[in-house]
């Protein structure tokens, strides 16, 4: 391991990252190419509302999200059906205005309802998770000026923890895009 | 409970004290201040939406008074000492807990004896039914005695011996009383009163006081029945003899105003017997014919062949006519117009076909002569002696009553009377108001009142003695026929009342006598040999055998008939109600809510006018009106009754009262107000409207099957022509192709499948069945306001529909209840299965399982579903002494629920009980729905569907049976018989059948 | 439809689907101010509506009180009406909220941009609908106290509640609904709690706010997920909003009761929901946009494409009471029939019938006219009548059907009391007041979907269907 590698590790420690600020969602578009281009992985950008193609431009892989709501609704509507089929005919079965125990029609519109309950919140709930929600405390938030990260101003950030990271060379790479300003935010 | 009052603590401190101490100081305790944050407690708010306008009839309050002493009431204080009833199918040694013990005993109806048999929980009588060794009720009953049980426990009854205000005791009244008989010498100006006395140890006791005091003088009125029946027999053959009809023998029966089924000495038998004779079950029965002659519809005439409205007036007339062109002399008179030449030809043609097996029936209400009229008729017909015969009157009378009560009034008026004694009467109220009875009788200076209820005659009295319930007492009764009775208490006096033998006794001078012995005295003089073995006999079975009055064979003498000149004017008829009789069961709350025959009324009397008089009048329902006959006249509201005879204006008796107690007083009008002094059943009247209005509450609105009802094949009836024409598949029967499809398999039953059968053919819609029900399986009664906004709780219910001319209709009776579908809607629409099916294939309702979303009912095509809007039971009949007369293998039900109709689960139960510890199937007529048992016609057939030998098994074969709305598929288990007329062929035309 | 030229109405409000000028910051400014301002500078008017909404608030919990002590009794149902006013203020509360849903969800799938400034408080009136009717199934049993007993579980006798009955099935789909819109709702929340707890001075609030958006924090990857869980929610929500008033719809058709059981019952109730939803919605956005001045974000486009769609669903709705007619003739038996006479002659009723046609048919016809859609007030005031008509529909279907059923012997008329009526108006006390606190304390708009309309309006313009529409009838498109 080279001294200089050591010495930026050393130095790095206890910086989260840099980041860029820029006015318009346009300008950080761009940025967000060339960042991903100049082969920094460990990137992420915060706007006030989701920029479309964002995610790609910074070469974000799509979420997975459909396929665990599908799994869960599977499961839920067989829970849902399940549980009517095992209160009628096998843990208490009754005549019910002559009806057989198993008259599956009737148990339709319930099975749905479960269906839905359950997919939809499995949704809601692993967005959250994934998205490390609830989380008091996050290192980007002591970017100067990141309150209006919520109204109009669009933040690009390159972690410390990225390979190609290196404080002065990715400093002059952020200022090369042109952002309003760049600064170093501790963890 | 801490800061208010405690249950226990008041029972602790009365049960330091007894007898009338006892009462009185529950008088001192309801003025405490805990006693009312008690009540306060108690009565739930929940009253509040059943008060209203009708302020009397919010007897919930009192109901809840009577909560305070209901915890405090020990339930049955054992039978006195030394005096032993005999159980009438168990020993009672052998009371097992739950199983209760039935006893004979016999409740009097219109004077004569019916027998009863009493349930007995634990020494706690809760429920009558028919005593079927006894003639005059064969197993059936009356909706009267169905009810009595409420009366014995209303805590309304006379409770104490009052003299003018005030509680005294009975020795205290006795010592009055011997010194006012001590200043008559022998015994001028010492008055009995009573009602007709069928009682042979009474009638004793009174032939005996007469003998010791010879100037008394004795006294009948009884307002419930009519004395012209026995009048009418003593002017056509010189002796009161009472008539006995044999139906099954006849051919062709004509009733002349006559409700022989309903009301009429002996009714419960002739029903039975009338029965049998109408059944229709396969094309080749022959029902005979029957014509109904009635000024207003009656449960007898609702299943008659021909039925025409006809007022009392004509009715005379017609007879009149009838009996000239029979060959027997009578005034010269008109067809009535309301007769049709056709009909009357072929009344007479169906008549003189029939000869001997002929049968006129007047009409008990009918003035003698005309009903003599109708006896030589019969007479001439041949019919005398075979389809009717006459016995010697059961009942002791001295004079004809009616008279007898105006003669007492002159008495009393005369200043003639210084001792009066009136044993069960209430003529204050129940006399014509034109006789002056009350003011009368304040002229007495010593009278005392023997009554129930300290009523309007107690109240001007100068002593009251609360009366002994029959169920609380020994006495002994004959039946129409003579057969004798004896009366056993199920329960010692409840509220300390007293006898009629023992008030006799008091006047015969004998300070403590007791009915037991009195009773035991009279049977032992006439019986020799074994005592102790006929008494047993007696006693056990309700019966004494032999006891029937001896046949009489009379022959008609000639008498004078003097019929009313035919006239325009309205004529008023008065009649007893068809539930509070005279008004003697005002205050009993089952029989208030007891919907009317036809009109379907609840907790009021009306004046029923037919639909071409109300239009006449301009009048319609509920219009007030004041009818007024001489200076008589009363404000009555206007029911409009298709079928009533037009010009004529019923009005019943028993309301208007003004101490009924909570229930029965202030509601409906007097009708005695208007009734003739003489005490005439008909009246001419005149009708003007005084533009009032007054809510009228009946539980059905609608009854006119033309248009949509008959769309709807409701009513399934035809004819035995028709019927013989296709004696396997009648079109009347199946209108309608109806092809079962199921989308699922079938339930398969094989254990039990309950069902039951109702015969259209023969309900007459008498009611009976209706009480039943309710007394056997507590069913709540929940006031006028409520009713009138839809909320009887009747589990049984008899639809009465009518079809063709409103002025002259076609009645049918359609007992409705739970008809338990295997494919039940209610079931698969309730969200906790708190209505399913039992493996026999009964409609279960689980009270503890439902929350009450009445989806069930929505569902119901039958609407026999019933609902606890509020806390009915709590506010009607339990938590009070009334909840004694509850049965205790019913739940009660709390509010919220829904419930209906059971088949009476209990019943069935307590069947396979016995039949699981016998180790066999349940027979065929084990198991009696309530209804079943008491229905005098026998129309409902309850029983095991998988037995293809038992009753119900075969009549759902007969090609008559139907299922009601059968093509929603919900296949009921309960199905009823086609209505099948046998009217006479050259009528047919005329009289279009409604389907 | 086309407008003569020269007919063209004086239009005071752009008809754009986002006003000129507007940036992403004013669209926080617009938003956020009413919440965001201080308790004492709350408007007078706020104070007065909520009052007003506490007064009948207390009403409604004043007859709960009575109606849980005595029994529903105090109602004016019977034996044959056992289903009064509880069960129609039910139907009719459920559907209302529908609008809500179809608006956030449906319209979210059909790309409709339009959506965007109405769905937060639509998603907020559905769910005070929704809250406002789910209590009536309750209160309406005659032992409330046991409701539970409809939940999925055996009790200690291992029984389980009756999962045939549509009642279960309400259970259910309307649990189910509440507690997805409630989700849909909140995280649709998310990024705006983020954004007020950076605009808000107030300590308290800042810290209220911050924690109820989870440490949001905008990043790509939080807003990648996120967007596609909203869509998939809003895939999962249209469905679920037609079944729920489909299930309550069987509530009807699954029963035998004639007049009830009718297979068209689902599309025909969805429809009438829909119908009454929107009605509401203008009801509540047209003073709303008055009261916060955002005029230039509620813009006259909304409400006219509001009207538009309340214009489709109510012929859908008047449609199915032709069909109703049509089938009870041709079914051919005498129930349905019958019913259906009664429904429109019955002495009793008849008044209700045509009243009702009056609301729903005649009343919403005026919409097809553009000057009519153009003006706010004349859309309040169909949108009240509306809702009035789909109130009586309720009745006649529910109330008046069960007034005559099969048996003669059993018809009995229906009369409500005193209580039915507290009960009802109370419930606008409860919807009310939920509402006022939603508007005080949340953004009733979506900023964060307002600034992606922003940016997207900014590119492209205004949208294409905008575009073809102004073409037609030669409204504004640019100011």
């Amino acid at each position: 391991m080279s001294d200089a590698v050591m010495e930026a590790d050393t130095r790095n420690r206890g910086l989260y990252g840099l980041v860029a600020e820029f006015d318009s969602a346009e300008e950080i578009l761009v940025a967000a190419e060339a960042t991903s281009q100049a082969g920094y992985s460990r990137t992420d950008a915060y706007t006030p509302f989701a920029v479309e193609g964002l995610d790609d431009k910074l070469g974000m892989k799509p979420t997975r999200l459909g396929w665990i709501m599908l799994l869960a609704g599977t499961a839920g509507g067989f829970l849902g059906f399940f549980m009517q089929w095992y209160a009628n005919v096998v843990h208490y079965p009754l005549n019910i205005g002559g009806r057989p125990f198993n008259s599956w029609p009737n148990f339709v519109v319930i099975t749905f309802e479960v269906t839905v309950l359950v997919s939809a919140f499995t949704v809601g709930l692993v967005m959250l998770a994934r998205n490390g929600l609830p989380r008091p405390y996050h290192p980007i938030f002591n970017t100067p000026n990141f309150e209006n990260a919520t109204r109009d101003k669009f933040f690009l950030c390159i972690e410390a923890r990225d390979e190609k990271f290196d404080l002065t060379a990715t400093r002059r790479f952020l200022e090369e895009l042109a952002p309003t300003r760049v600064s170093m935010v501790e963890r | 409970m801490s800061d208010s009052l405690n249950i226990a603590d008041i029972r602790k401190r009365l049960n330091a004290q007894n007898g009338k101490a006892y009462w009185r100081s529950l008088d001192e305790l309801a003025d405490t201040e805990e006693f009312r944050s008690f009540l306060e407690q108690e009565f739930p708010r929940q009253a509040a939406p059943l008060e209203g306008s009708f302020q009397r009839r919010d007897f919930l309050k009192l109901l809840g008074a009577s909560l305070a002493l209901a915890g405090l009431t020990a339930c049955a204080r054992p039978v006195p000492a030394g005096e032993k009833i005999v159980p009438y199918v168990r020993q009672p040694e052998q009371i097992i807990p739950g199983r209760p013990l039935f006893f004979a005993s016999a409740m009097n109806h219109g004077g004569y004896g019916e027998g009863v048999l009493v349930e007995s929980h634990q020494g706690r009588p809760t429920k009558v039914e028919g005593n079927p060794d006894h003639p005059a009720s064969l197993g059936a009953t009356g909706v009267a005695a169905q009810a009595s049980v409420l009366t014995l426990y209303d805590p309304e009854r006379s409770q104490a011996v009052i003299s003018d205000g005030s509680d005294r005791t009975w020795e205290e009244f006795s010592e009055a009383l011997s010194s006012a008989l001590a200043e008559t010498d022998n015994g001028s100006g010492l008055r009995l009163l009573t009602e007709n006395v069928t009682s042979p140890t009474l009638a004793r006791q009174i032939e005996r006081l007469l003998e010791q005091y010879p100037e008394a003088v004795w006294h009948q009125y009884d307002a419930s029945r009519s004395d012209q029946l026995l009048e009418g027999t003593r002017l056509a053959f010189g002796e009161p003899l009472m008539p006995a009809f044999d139906f099954a023998n006849t051919g062709v029966v004509v009733s002349l105003d006559a409700d022989f089924t309903n009301d009429y000495p002996g009714r419960l038998r002739y029903a039975r017997a009338f029965a049998d004779r109408r059944r229709v079950h396969e094309a080749d029965s022959d029902p005979g014919r029957f014509y109904a002659f009635e000024s207003s519809p009656t449960p007898t005439g609702s299943i008659s062949d021909h039925r025409i409205p006809l007022g009392p007036g004509q009715i005379g007339d017609l007879i009149a006519v009838l009996a000239a062109r029979l060959g027997v002399e009578a005034p010269e008179r008109e067809l009535p117009s309301a007769v049709s030449e056709p009909l009357f030809e072929a009344l007479l043609e169906d008549l003189q076909g029939a000869g001997d097996r002929a049968l006129l029936v007047p009409g008990q209400y009918l003035p003698a002569q005309v009903q003599a009229l109708v006896h030589a008729i019969n007479d001439t017909l041949g019919a005398g002696g075979n389809t009717v015969r006459f016995l010697q009157p059961a009942g002791t009378a001295p004079t004809p009553g009616g008279q007898s009560l105006a003669q007492l009034t002159e008495a009393m008026n005369a200043g003639n009377v210084s001792v009066l004694a009136m044993l069960g009467v209430n003529p204050v109220y129940s006399a014509p108001v034109a006789l002056g009875f009350g003011e009368a009788l304040a002229r007495v200076p010593f009278s005392v009142h023997l009554g129930i209820y300290a009523d309007e005659t107690a109240e001007i009295a100068t002593w009251h003695v609360p009366e002994a319930h029959f169920l609380e007492t020994w006495s002994d009764t004959r039946a129409f026929d003579g057969t004798a009775t004896i009366t056993q208490p199920l329960i010692s006096t409840f509220y300390g009342g007293r006898s009629h033998h023992e008030l006799l006794a008091a006047l015969a001078g004998d300070a403590e006598p007791t009915s037991y012995e009195l009773v035991r005295s009279y049977w032992s003089d006439q019986v020799e040999g074994a005592f102790e073995e006929f008494w047993r006999q007696a006693v056990y079975g309700g019966v004494i055998a032999g006891s029937a009055s001896p046949v009489a064979t009379p022959t008609v003498q000639a008498f004078e008939v003097e019929l009313p000149e035919p006239s325009q004017e309205l004529t008023v008829s008065f009649r007893p109600d068809p539930t509070i009789g005279d008004g003697r069961w005002a205050n009993n709350g089952w029989l208030q809510e007891l919907p009317k025959p036809f009109t379907k009324l609840t907790w009021d009397n009306a004046a029923l006018v037919s639909p071409a008089t109300a239009e006449e009048l301009g009048v319609n329902n509920g219009d007030v009106v004041t009818l007024t006959a001489d200076d008589r006249s009363v404000e009555a509201p206007i029911w409009v009754l298709p079928g009533q005879a037009r010009g004529t204006v019923t009005v019943h008796l028993g309301y208007g009262r003004g101490r009924a107690g909570r229930i029965g007083s202030g509601i409906g009008f007097d009708a005695n107000a208007l009734r003739p002094a003489d005490g005439a059943w008909t009246a001419p009247v005149s009708v003007e409207k005084t533009g009032g209005r007054y809510k009228l509450v009946s539980t059905q609105p609608h009854h006119n099957l033309n248009g949509t009802g008959e769309e709807r094949h409701i009513i399934r009836a035809g004819t035995v022509a028709e019927f013989r024409d296709e004696p396997e598949h009648p079109h009347f029967v199946h209108p309608v192709a109806h092809h079962e499809s199921n989308l699922y398999p079938d339930y398969v039953y094989d254990s039990y499948a309950w069902g039951m059968v109702i015969d259209m053919n023969v309900c007459t819609g008498c009611n009976a069945c209706v009480v039943a029900c309710q007394s056997e399986n507590n069913v709540p009664i929940v006031g006028k306001d409520q009713v009138a906004v839809g909320r009887e709780m009747h589990w049984l219910r008899i639809d009465n529909y009518h079809a063709g001319d409103i002025d002259d209709p076609e009645y049918f009776h359609q007992p409705m209840l739970c008809q338990h579908c295997e494919q039940a809607p209610c079931e698969p629409v309730c969200p906790v299965g708190a209505t399913v099916h039992d493996n026999e294939g009964l409609n279960t309702m689980v009270y503890n399982r439902c929350v009450g979303t009445r989806y069930c009912s929505n569902n119901c095509p039958y609407k026999v579903r019933r609902y606890n809007f509020l806390q009915y039971a709590e506010l009607s009949n339990t938590a009070t002494e009334l909840s004694l007369a509850s049965n205790p293998d019913v739940t009660v039900r709390s509010r919220g629920v829904m419930e209906k109709c059971s088949f009476c689960v209990q019943r069935i139960a307590k069947a396979r009980i016995d039949a699981e510890t016998e180790d066999r199937r349940i027979a065929d007529g084990e198991v009696v729905t309530a209804c079943q048992a008491a229905c005098p016609t026998r129309a409902i057939v309850f029983g095991d569907l998988n037995d293809s030998s038992a009753a119900v098994s075969r009549l759902k074969l007969s090609p008559l049976n139907y299922q009601l709305l059968a093509e929603l598929n919900t296949k009921p288990r309960n199905t009823y018989l086609a209505r099948v007329k046998n009217p006479h062929p050259q009528l047919v035309s005329e009289e279009a059948g409604a389907h | 439809m086309t407008v003569r030229k020269g007919s063209r109405p004086p239009f005071r409000e752009t008809n754009r689907v986002i006003g000129r000028g507007q940036s992403y910051g004013t669209v926080d400014d617009v938003v956020d101010a009413p919440v965001l301002t201080e308790p004492r500078a709350t408007p007078a008017w706020w104070f007065v509506g909520m009052l007003l909404a506490l007064a009948f608030l207390g009403m409604y919990l004043g007859t709960i009180v009575y109606l849980i002590t005595t029994g529903i009794g105090i109602f004016g149902n019977n034996i044959p009406v056992a289903w009064g006013f509880p069960i129609i203020n039910f139907v009719w509360w459920i559907g209302i909220g529908h609008a809500g849903t179809l608006i956030s969800a449906a319209l979210l799938l059909f790309r409709q941009p339009w959506r965007t400034s109405i769905n937060r408080f639509a998603e907020a009136m559905t769910i005070f609908a929704v809250v406002c009717a789910g209590l009536y199934p309750i209160l309406h049993l005659g032992r409330p106290w046991v409701f539970y007993w409809l939940l999925p579980y055996p009790n200690t006798m291992g029984l389980w509640p009756q999962f045939r009955s549509p009642l279960d099935w309400d259970l259910f789909a309307i649990s189910t609904y509440a507690s997805v819109s409630i989700l849909f709702w909140y995280v649709g929340l998310i990024p705006d709690l983020a954004t007020l707890r950076d605009r808000a001075r107030n300590k308290g609030l800042k810290l209220l706010y911050a924690v109820l958006c989870l440490g949001w924090n905008n990043s790509t990857k939080a807003w990648q997920r996120y967007m596609r869980a909203y869509l998939l929610l809003a895939a999962i929500s249209f469905p679920l909003v037609l079944s729920v008033h489909s299930t309550i719809a069987m509530d009807f058709a699954f029963s035998q009761v004639p007049g009830w059981n009718n297979t068209i019952m689902p599309p025909y109730f969805v429809a009438g929901a829909v119908f009454a939803g929107f009605a509401m919605v203008l009801i509540l956005a047209i003073p709303l946009r008055k009261a916060f001045g955002l005029e230039k974000l509620i813009t006259m486009r909304h409400l006219d494409n509001s009207a538009k769609l309340m214009l489709a669903t109510g012929l859908i709705v008047v449609y199915g009471y032709v069909i109703e007619l049509f089938i009870a003739w041709y079914s051919g038996a005498e129930f349905e029939r019958f019913m259906a006479y009664n429904r429109v002659f019955g002495a009793d009723h008849w008044w209700a019938f045509w009243l009702l046609i009056l609301c729903n048919f005649v009343a919403i016809q005026p919409l097809w006219l553009l000057r009519v859609r153009q003006s706010p007030i004349a859309l309040f005031i169909i949108s009240v009548i509306v809702s009035i008509g789909m109130w009586l529909e309720r009745f006649v279907i529910i109330s008046i059907t069960l007034t005559k059923d099969f048996l003669l012997s059993s018809w009995h008329d229906y009369q409500a009391t005193v209580f039915d009526w507290s009960l009802y108006l109370g419930s606008f006390g409860l919807f009310a007041t939920l509402f006022f606190l939603f508007i005080r304390v949340l953004p009733s708009i979506a900023t964060t979907e307002m600034k992606e309309l922003v940016h997207h309006d900014a590119h492209h313009g205004s949208d294409y269907f905008e575009k073809i529409r102004a073409k037609e009838t030669g409204l504004e498109v640019d100011g």
